[in-house]
């Protein structure tokens, strides 16, 4: 049974029609890379997912129990948060709070919920520094630790490795590896077409053509080889 | 000087503003770390002229209790600036622009047009500034203000965590579940009341300042948002008693007198988070 099924969907604005026709399926423990060029929807397509915007066709549904509100979410950092004054692990804590219900403050299970995952993510040690005053992948790691306390079961990264240097990214990538082998299933938003053949089960090509498929299919498809081809000639460093 | 700080206190007048005084910089402070943290400085600017609007409405009208029109104006102008956010075709700053500007030349104009009182200039300086006002109040206004400030401190105690949150990544929030529109309806309310009130303290004009002073001057200090947010409260509410202090013992205005003494604060707490090296 699949975790989260997107059936014929079509994503954009008011007028403007992004995509058409999207079907795919994540079925549980996968590592879903979705890719393609700027503007192509996959920041829509991950919003619709959460269920932050309605898709203007087509459906996403939810199975084996799973709630839009119990998947763990990592966007992409915003101006607001470079200057926010506040501790690790304040900022980790905010991750139990779809676990508050009708409470007003965390209580033990919460508060032992975050420090378990800061643990697991080796930022422990950070626990009362200030978050504006981390680099960026231990900022990244904080807030994969935030996503982490409110999901068991399904992580959507946004970019989690756009401005980190070449060995942070790649100890994040390794990070999210280890987790998907854990058990949980990851869907990541990537510009890095390198390392998302490298780490992924299944890819969703956006663009002029649409791939869906597991990722070796699409290494060998016309859209993976000539996306893979582009990308390689221009960025050495992937 | 105590003597006459003592003569002073004996009188009720002094007493009320001095309850007032400390109450209002209370509460402002508390909300000025998310107003600054939200990119909204200037909501406080704006949102103070429409109180001088709506009061000058009040007064053409002939209300003898301008709270009644003033409050539910700013509410909605509040929830209207916060609460409809990004997916207006007036973008935030422009917004606040806007009302701001409108608000005080349609009160300036209504005061004009129909002046209940021989000196026009002054009265829109006292709204403006406050002067005078806080050594007028009378004992309901205390009440009144005491009740609100309570539930105002009660209500960010009790939704503290959820307004952190919300402040620190909305579209995280939104993906979790939290109601993230009603929250920011919530904040927008809590903000409107503490603006009425705080211009019968400073006046339009500087309701900006008591707002945004303490949390500035925290956030040099502090680092964790909890830190940041007490001890803005404690040095909001020390900056305004020792402005209440020098106005009874100088001549010197209410408002700008405080505000004078948080300027001189910031400047002391970016020293210490400079050589702490914090800042």
């Amino acid at each position: 049974m699949a975790l989260l099924k997107c059936k014929d969907l079509t994503l954009g604005y008011e007028n403007i029609e992004l995509v058409k026709g999207l079907d795919f399926e994540v079925n549980k423990g996968e590592y879903l890379c979705i890719v393609g060029e700027n503007g192509a929807g996959k920041s829509t397509l991950m919003k619709t997912i959460l269920k932050l915007r309605k898709p203007l066709a087509g459906s996403v549904i939810y199975d084996d129990g799973l709630k839009s509100t119990e998947i763990g979410y990592l966007p992409q950092q915003t101006i607001v948060q470079k200057d926010f004054p506040a501790s690790v692990y304040e900022v980790v804590l905010s991750g139990c709070q779809s676990h508050l219900g009708r409470r007003l403050f965390y209580n033990a299970a919460d508060k032992e919920r975050a420090l378990s995952n800061m643990k697991r993510l080796g930022i422990e040690n950070l626990k009362k520094h200030c978050y504006r005053e981390l680099s960026g992948g231990q900022q990244q790691r904080i807030l994969l630790a935030r996503a982490l306390c409110a999901t068991e079961s399904m992580l959507l990264l946004d970019e989690p490795v756009s401005g980190l240097d070449p060995k942070v990214t790649l100890e994040m990538y390794d990070l999210i590896r280890n987790l998907n082998k854990e058990g949980i299933t990851i869907i990541m938003i990537s510009h890095d077409i390198q390392s998302a053949v490298r780490y992924s089960s299944h890819i969703l090509h956006m663009g002029s053509e649409i791939f869906y498929g597991t990722t070796e299919e699409y290494q060998r498809s016309d859209e993976g080889k000539k996306y893979l081809f582009d990308n390689n000639g221009g960025d050495h460093n992937a | 000087m105590l003597d006459k700080f003592v003569t002073y206190m004996a009188i009720p007048l002094v007493r009320y503003a001095f309850i007032v005084g400390v109450l209002i910089a209370l509460c402002s402070s508390l909300l000025g770390v998310i107003l600054v943290l939200k990119r909204f400085s200037y909501i406080g600017d704006g949102l103070s002229h429409v109180a001088f609007g709506a009061m000058a409405i009040a007064a053409v009208v002939g209300l003898a209790d301008d709270m009644v029109l003033t409050l539910p104006i700013t509410i909605l102008c509040a929830i209207l600036l916060l609460a409809t956010g990004s997916n207006t075709k007036i973008k935030g700053d422009a917004s606040i622009a806007m009302i701001s500007v409108g608000a005080l030349a349609v009160g300036y104009l209504l005061m004009n047009l129909f002046p209940t009182s021989s000196n026009v200039s002054g009265d829109v300086c006292t709204t403006l500034f406050g002067s005078t006002s806080i050594l007028t109040l009378k004992k309901e206004e205390v009440v009144l203000c005491v009740v609100l400030s309570i539930l105002v401190v009660v209500l960010f105690i009790a939704f503290y965590n959820r307004i952190f949150a919300v402040t620190f990544d909305e579209s995280f929030s939104k993906a979790v579940g939290t109601k993230v529109n009603a929250c920011n309806i919530f904040i927008a309310v809590i903000i409107a009341v503490i603006i009425v009130l705080a211009m019968n303290l400073v006046g339009s004009l500087l309701v900006s300042a008591l707002i945004i002073f303490p949390a500035l001057s925290s956030m040099r200090v502090f680092r964790s948002f909890l830190s940041v947010t007490i001890f803005s409260a404690l040095l909001s509410v020390a900056c305004s008693s020792l402005g209440l202090i020098l106005s009874i013992l100088y001549p010197v205005p209410v408002g700008a007198t405080i505000v004078a003494v948080d300027i001189t604060a910031f400047i002391i707490c970016m020293i210490v988070g400079k050589v702490t090296g914090r800042g």
